[in-house]
């Protein structure tokens, strides 16, 4: 418990300096966002008044301070773009993303862990050769040319599943396992090797030479040691799926933060982009803070250690 | 053909795949193993011992082996002859525990590490019983308490790597007696453990067998263990039985060359005991003649008052307790001279010996090389005092880079201190390679293509190039087979004789000790308790933990086996201690010329 929060403190300094990376990058991103907002046929004066209002006009380390100040108090400023307050517009779009983020990783880490394994029990046969061809297939795939392949199928020709937007958890099927793909490929992959080397471990032969069934010796003694690289890996993972859900949803018309960046982008929409790619980088700390601590379940000398 | 009482090897061959074709590491190799006796598999690496032991249980089967000839019977509880080599997998399964059971080398890697003590017996209880987990964990408590693990019931809760070795060593023996095998296969048991950890394991399997009537293979390369603990002994060499014979047979008359030239490579301790000086194995043809290289004047090396700590630091980076890894050590080292230290895993000897070299910082204390003081404040930029004292490391394989060639691991010293240039530089490291008996076309070599006992002996041509005056050797023989170890002693030896080195000998063996040095130095728990000439320390020791330590070494020769010894089950106390708890250290007392001893309290148990 301890641990926990002291990796939570830690997390602080972190976020800053994410902060801080992100407001310098969007400013240097050229285009001018008052021009953006005042119209294409504003004039200089509207353009000015714009600028001003938006608070562009300040200098730069100050324009953070306020952003910084205001953040702390829970207000991420208005969107440029639509004038609505920034949280409202990314709290509308965030459940979307972490539905499909969630069901992507889910699947993907069961699927990849047990294909993965079960490819490492069969080593050197043809079933570890086919699913090392899958594994490899999977990975190579890109995610948008695998998401309009399934639109293709399953929507225009046979019609069973809609071809984008979030109405129902249907809709939740074809985006989450497009995203998943490459996830559980890595994983199969990574999870047969650990597999692979925990198999050749003492004490595997030791349970062997207790006479345990074959599943005992597999899942309780082999499994559960490979497990420990995996579960690092995942963590890793996740920061992959995060930037593979940009490309996702917008193939997908999804209501999410990805689409929301890519649209915030284009339009210089600088609260918003620096809202949402802090939310990004605090949910990646989070899930990898949730993997150190599950790393700690399943080692009792990390727990016990520290 | 006789049916076995238990087991019955006839004509086994065993092959592994090679680059072209197989193999052959087992063959044709015969033995017998009845109820209630000890067969001691006797060989060096290769040998072929262990995989015998894995074609008996086919655990064989989950690797690259084959059986490719012969046949194993073995007679099962009910009566019924089977031959093991034609069983299915799933009968072979169900031998596994409660017929046949394996101990195996290495307690701190055969253990799941993440399972906890208690449930790793309890499954070998419930796998091959009709009864439940909690019945089983009771089981799995008298287990324990049968082979003395102190307060055992706290044990069963706790992890592999919460216990040290000899306790990993005491529960992979009761996982093995949890299903009540009729044969125990037990593969180098005691190997990885100290010489006391060791009398009590040994012990407690003889007991074992005694009351339970188990037979017992023993898979061993020490002739020492043979001796204390067979009935009859079976010699391997290259996959082949070369000699098979009772113990006294075996050890008393010899009858094959391998058999003899294995036992000359023996150490035997006291085998010195009339002569005050070292001498080599007596490996025919050489003779064992005692060298005295030990020049006068002023000692080479000056070590007082070391003290090396470490701080133990809890998650938030608060100090929770130190290791009082070396505290207050005094010892001084003479030109040619040999000092062992000896001592059991974690008393501090290696941390001594990296201190003198800074491979570890000492918190205080003075080094004096050569007349110039290691740990003073230029001492950093001093390239010559690095070169003057050179180490040689326990593991001959991981030592070495194994991406760099022999000879470019041996050169690098010579062009980092700049001892030679250009060409000389290659003369100069063929010389090496003939200086510690290997060809000069090893230089091209690249680590994986030598032995264990080559790779030593260019770990040592690489301590050798720096020209040093002080050799560190730590463990430097402990991996090393009998027979490759004695020919690595006496090149060491020889090397002191020609070059008048001096050598700090770190080493848990007491029989090579006996060999190899001048004087001795005991550590316990950071301190050295006792100092002095070797034949006084070996042959009278006064303190008590030198006496436990002298009386834990087997001896190989089974006419001198121990009846029942006083071993006492505790374990060494932790060198950690909370950080203002600092250990009593006093002035070591004369009690003869040159021999010293602690007589203040060190650490508890003495």
């Amino acid at each position: 418990m301890l641990f926990f929060l002291r990796r939570l403190v830690g997390a602080i300094p972190v976020l800053f300096a994410v902060s801080i990376f992100v407001f310098g990058f969007v400013r240097v991103l050229p285009g001018d966002p008052a021009r953006l907002v005042a119209g294409a046929d504003a004039t200089e004066q509207e353009v000015a008044s714009a600028r001003q209002s938006l608070g562009l006009d300040r200098p730069i380390w100050e324009q953070y301070v306020r952003y910084v100040g205001a953040s702390l108090k829970g207000d991420l400023g208005v969107s440029s773009r639509t004038r609505e307050p920034v949280i409202d517009v990314i709290a509308a779009r965030f459940w979307p993303t972490l539905w499909l983020t969630l069901a992507a990783m889910g699947w993907a880490t069961l699927a990849g862990t047990f294909i993965g394994v079960w490819a490492g029990t069969k080593r050197g046969r043809w079933q570890d050769q086919v699913a090392m061809l899958v594994a490899i297939g999977g990975l190579s795939f890109p995610g948008f040319w695998l998401g309009f392949l399934l639109i293709n199928l399953f929507s225009v020709h046979l019609g069973w599943l809609p071809t984008g937007g979030f109405d129902s958890w249907l809709s939740l099927l074809m985006p989450s396992f497009t995203l998943g793909v490459g996830v559980a490929a890595v994983l199969a992959r990574f999870s047969r090797s650990a597999f692979v080397d925990v198999a050749g471990e003492d004490f595997v032969r030791t349970a062997r030479s207790k006479g345990l069934r074959e599943r005992r010796v597999i899942w309780r003694h082999g499994v559960r040691n490979a497990l420990i690289p995996v579960v690092t890996l995942t963590g890793l993972e996740f920061g992959t799926l995060l930037g593979g859900a940009i490309v996702v949803e917008t193939v997908f018309a999804w209501p999410g933060l990805g689409r929301l960046l890519v649209d915030s982008i284009a339009f210089r929409d600088y609260p918003v982009i620096q809202a949402e790619i802090l939310l990004l980088s605090a949910e990646f700390l989070l899930i990898n803070l949730v993997i150190d601590m599950l790393y700690g379940v399943l080692n009792p000398e990390i727990r016990l250690r520290s | 053909m006789s049916q076995p009482d238990l087991l019955a090897i006839r004509n086994l061959s065993v092959s592994f795949p090679a680059d072209r074709g197989r193999t052959t590491v087992v063959q044709n190799l015969s033995l017998t193993v009845s109820p209630g006796e000890t067969v001691a598999l006797v060989g060096e690496s290769g040998s072929g011992k262990s995989v015998t032991s894995l074609a008996v249980t086919r655990l064989l089967d989950y690797g690259p082996g084959r059986i490719d000839a012969g046949e194993i019977r073995y007679r099962d509880r009910d009566g019924t002859v089977r031959d093991l080599v034609r069983e299915n997998a799933e009968s072979m399964r169900r031998l596994r525990g409660p017929e046949i059971a394996m101990i195996f080398q290495q307690p701190m890697s055969s253990l799941n590490p993440v399972m906890r003590i208690g449930e790793q017996i309890a499954e070998a209880i419930v796998q091959h019983r009709e009864i439940g987990w909690s019945e089983a964990e009771a089981e799995a408590l008298q287990l324990l308490e049968r082979v003395r693990i102190p307060d055992a019931r706290r044990q069963l809760k706790r992890y592999p790597f919460e216990i040290s070795g000899g306790m990993r060593q005491r529960v992979m023996i009761a996982i093995a007696l949890a299903s009540r095998p009729r044969l125990l296969i037990a593969d180098e048991p005691t190997t990885a453990l100290d010489v006391t950890v060791q009398a009590q394991v040994l012990r407690l399997l003889r007991e074992l067998r005694n009351d339970l009537g188990t037979g017992l293979l023993f898979i061993t390369h020490d002739m020492g263990v043979v001796a204390e603990l067979a009935d009859r002994v079976v010699v391997m060499r290259g996959g082949e039985r070369v000699e098979e014979g009772s113990v006294t047979q075996i050890f008393g008359a010899p009858v094959h060359a391998y058999t003899k030239s294995l036992l000359a490579a023996v150490p035997v301790l006291g085998s010195l005991a009339e002569t005050p000086l070292p001498a080599p194995f007596a490996i025919p043809p050489e003779k064992a003649v005692p060298q005295d290289t030990v020049a006068a004047g002023a000692p080479i090396l000056q070590v007082r008052d070391l003290v090396t700590r470490f701080d133990v630091r809890n998650a938030f980076g608060m100090l929770n307790a130190r290791v009082h890894a070396v505290e207050q050590v005094n010892l001084d080292i003479q030109p040619g001279e040999t000092l062992a230290l000896v001592g059991e895993s974690g008393c501090g000897k290696s941390t001594l010996g990296r201190s003198i070299v800074r491979l570890e910082t000492p918190r205080s204390g003075q080094i004096v090389f050569d007349g110039k003081d290691v740990l003073g404040a230029d001492a950093e930029a001093n390239p010559e005092l690095r070169r003057g004292i050179q180490y040689v490391f326990q593991d001959p394989y991981s030592a070495l880079d194994p991406r760099l060639t022999v000879g470019f691991s041996i050169a690098e010293p010579i062009r980092t201190h700049a001892l030679r240039q250009g060409a000389a530089v290659t003369d100069r490291v063929a010389e090496l390679l003939e200086l510690v008996g290997l060809p000069t076309h090893f230089a091209a070599r690249y680590p994986h293509e030598l032995s264990g006992g080559q790779c030593q002996r260019v770990g040592i041509a690489r301590a050798l190039a720096s020209e040093p005056r002080l050799i560190i050797a730590d463990e430097a023989v402990a991996a090393l087979d009998v027979s490759i170890r004695a020919q690595v002693v006496n090149l060491l030896m020889a090397l002191q004789r020609r070059l008048g080195l001096s050598c700090l000998f770190i080493s848990h063996d007491m029989a090579v000790v006996e060999r190899v040095s001048h004087r001795v130095a005991v550590m316990y728990l950071g301190q050295i308790v006792e100092i002095g000439p070797r034949q006084a320390v070996l042959t009278s020791p006064q303190h008590a933990y030198t006496r436990r330590l002298l009386a834990a070494v087997p001896i190989p020769d089974p006419a001198r086996r121990r009846r029942e010894l006083a071993i006492d089950d505790s374990e060494v106390p932790s060198p950690l201690r909370a950080p203002d708890d600092n250990p009593t250290v006093a002035p070591l007392v004369e009690v003869g010329p040159g021999h010293y001893v602690a007589r203040h309290p060190v650490g508890g148990s003495y």
